[in-house]
């Protein structure tokens, strides 16, 4: 099995040969609140996804889309870009991108519920489709790599109107093999456009293991056959994350075009709550995996480095529970969507129309 | 007023579009220096260079999904498929996205882009550039999906659509973008999508069409007349949402119905249209309700013989109106 990988050394790594010294997150500028910022959503979005678990296992929730071992992809790519002003096209497992992006524990567990004010979709979506407009979130569906389409757009868009504006567009790497993604990283390529793709590749399609997936067993290679970099990157490593994905950012900013980025983790839970796993892979696999998974790998590197003690960590951690708790409670007695709403938003309405310019 | 053919409309409208909005702008395959296959871009290219008007790579889905994703952020793109035949492999895109996004996300995000794309068949262009793709489309709530069938609507409908929130599939008949011609206003105006037309009024039975159809039916019609029959002709010109009203009314006027269209027969769009009358005005009819359409083989074949055959034209829909006088 192809899963185990050791994470390349990217192409940024120029500067971390010269400054060896250094602890990495002094290299990327970053100080004591940021890194415990991304300490907050990563372990945010993990306590989250545990509580859909855990409210779906009580009949509560239908359907749980999990983003468990994803956390530091996510974390380190949010943290990267501009929040309000970049456009996200994230993808079902990409809870830990919305949350870093703005969207709150209320409005998750909103969407799990799938009540009436949730934003992303108001109730009408599965969960983990995601989208908001305030945030420039755009609204995703269930067809795999669809998204990479509309990214090369808004990408376009942004070109053709002067915007300084980058679009991250993820999938996994079984979105890959679909011709969406081709043909949106051949558009890319050919108009130098300001978006980043992101492939986390967390080993499986729902069963389908990466040897069946991907020929040649590289996404990052592929980017050389757009005219783009491909970076492949340790998915478990929130702060390596965020260095490709600052480089990427900079890249479309100044006008050098799109980057593919690989970011290899393993998906620790079920493709979803409707999966099997222990019919395609065994538990020690799974074990093997959990050894280096994103969250007590960054912990260990917040307090081997001093920024934190394990007492402040600890008070995230209840800052954390008591929001969860608070998002599940007060989300479970939101009201749901009106029947009568079935038909609304087919089309513009005539006022929406006559406002329309 | 100008005499002008469809294909000339459609470019004026398009352009002035273009000169009015610097948001809209143009994306398909050969619509660069080419002009387009059939040449609706012509000059286009020259006049508002590279970045409006996008020669696509060969990538039906993408030239789709990146509408979809430019309208998002705030463009005006009209997409071109070469022909209706080939925009199958962006079907996922068109019915899965851009019909779904506004009602999948509330209300918060809308996709205003027009998809234009000639469809049709009786010009040898065999089994995959004579496709009728408009019961496909129309069966899909969320994309507003239309036929003009004379310059005048042509220009009018695509400026509607170009202004319009939502994704407009707009279908050009290849039979009729040389062949069909007529006065066309020289500035801005628009006609409303949505609305069907009663285009020649008469009080024995009605006949239903749109695109090329129509005027066949149209030349049956006269015919018609010259015995003593008369025939109403309504131009459906919006397949969907469905005008039923004015169909209805007509029908109601006329107690008979006569439904063309060149698609295959079973679930093509004049199913719809019949049933929609069945449901309505079945009480006011004095006859079946006739259909003249394509038959149900797979797709239209290159040589003349089966070519002829396939296609709907003036003297079969004349009698199949001659079969309808005579209940």
């Amino acid at each position: 099995m192809a899963t185990s990988t050791k994470p390349k050394v990217d192409s940024n790594s120029r500067r971390s040969k010269t400054s060896a010294s250094k602890p990495k997150h002094e290299e990327l500028g970053l100080g004591k609140e940021q890194l415990l910022d991304m300490w907050y959503y990563m372990l945010l979005a993990r306590s989250l996804d545990e509580r859909m678990w855990l409210l779906n296992r009580q009949g509560k929730a239908p359907f749980v889309i999990s983003c468990q071992g994803h956390e530091a992809i996510q974390i380190g790519v949010s943290f990267a870009l501009e929040r309000g002003k970049d456009w996200f096209l994230p993808y079902y497992r990409d809870l830990g991108v919305c949350l870093a992006l703005g969207v709150t524990p209320r409005e998750t567990m909103l969407q799990h519920f799938a009540k009436k004010d949730d934003p992303s979709s108001g109730g009408r979506q599965m969960p983990g489709h995601y989208g908001y407009r305030k945030l420039k979130i755009v609204t995703g569906s269930s067809p795999v790599a669809t998204q990479f389409c509309h990214a090369v757009g808004v990408a376009l868009a942004s070109k053709l109107k002067g915007a300084d504006e980058v679009t991250l567009v993820s999938g996994g790497e079984g979105a890959t093999s679909k011709g969406d993604w081709h043909e949106a990283m051949n558009l890319a390529g050919i108009h130098n456009l300001p978006v980043i793709f992101l492939i986390e590749n967390n080993q499986y399609a729902i069963s389908v293991p990466v040897p069946m997936q991907v020929a040649g067993g590289s996404v990052a290679a592929r980017g050389a056959g757009y005219g783009m970099p491909g970076v492949e990157v340790d998915g478990t490593d929130v702060l390596a994350v965020y260095e490709v994905a600052l480089e990427a950012a900079r890249r479309a900013r100044a006008g050098e075009g799109p980057t593919l980025i690989e970011a290899k983790t393993y998906r620790l839970t079920a493709h979803s709550s409707d999966d099997n796993d222990r019919t395609y892979r065994g538990r020690d696999e799974i074990e093997l995996w959990r050894a280096k998974e994103p969250i007590p790998k960054f912990r260990q590197y917040l307090l081997d480095s001093g920024i934190a003690t394990e007492e402040e960590l600890s008070e995230v951690k209840q800052r954390i529970d008591a929001e969860v708790n608070d998002a599940t409670d007060w989300a479970e007695t939101q009201p749901v969507p009106s029947a009568d709403d079935t038909l609304k938003h087919v089309f513009a309405t005539p006022e929406e129309k006559a406002q329309w310019r | 007023m100008a005499v002008k053919t469809m294909i000339e409309a459609i470019r004026d409208g398009l352009r002035e579009e273009m000169e009015r909005d610097d948001r809209v702008f143009v994306m398909g395959e050969d619509v660069g220096p080419r002009g387009g296959v059939f040449g609706v871009t012509d000059g286009f290219f020259k006049q508002f260079g590279p970045t409006r008007v996008i020669d696509a790579p060969l990538a039906e889905s993408v030239i789709a999904g990146a509408a979809i994703g430019a309208a998002i952020n705030g463009m005006r793109p009209v997409a071109e498929m070469q022909f209706a035949d080939f925009s199958h492999p962006a079907m996922d895109q068109i019915m899965n996205e851009a019909a779904k996004i506004r009602y999948r996300s509330n209300g918060a995000f809308n996709v205003p882009m027009v998809v234009r794309m000639p469809y049709g068949g009786g010009i040898h262009g065999a089994l995959y550039h004579s496709q009728s793709v408009e019961a496909l489309y129309g069966h899909i709530p969320g994309l507003t999906v239309v036929i003009p069938s004379n310059p005048y609507d042509a220009k009018g409908m695509l400026k509607a659509a170009i202004r319009d929130p939502d994704p407009v599939i707009f279908l050009e008949h290849k039979g009729a973008y040389r062949l069909i011609r007529g006065e066309v206003p020289d500035g801005d105006y628009t006609v409303p999508l949505g609305k069907a037309a009663v285009v020649r009024e008469g009080s024995d039975m009605t006949a239903i069409a749109y695109g090329m159809m129509l005027h066949h039916c149209l030349k049956a019609a006269e015919e018609m007349a010259s015995a003593g029959v008369q025939v109403e002709v309504v131009d459906v010109r919006t397949i969907s949402p469905l005008d039923r009203d004015t169909i209805i009314e007509s029908v109601k006027k006329t107690g008979k119905a006569l439904v063309v269209y060149e698609d295959n027969r079973s679930g093509g769009w004049g199913a719809e249209i019949s049933a929609s009358i069945a449901e309505a005005a079945i009480e006011y009819l004095d006859g079946p309700i006739l259909r003249v359409t394509g038959p149900d083989v797979p797709a239209m074949p290159y040589n003349h013989a089966q070519e002829e055959f396939f296609m709907p034209n003036p003297e079969k829909i004349l009698s199949a109106m001659r079969e309808l006088a005579a209940y």
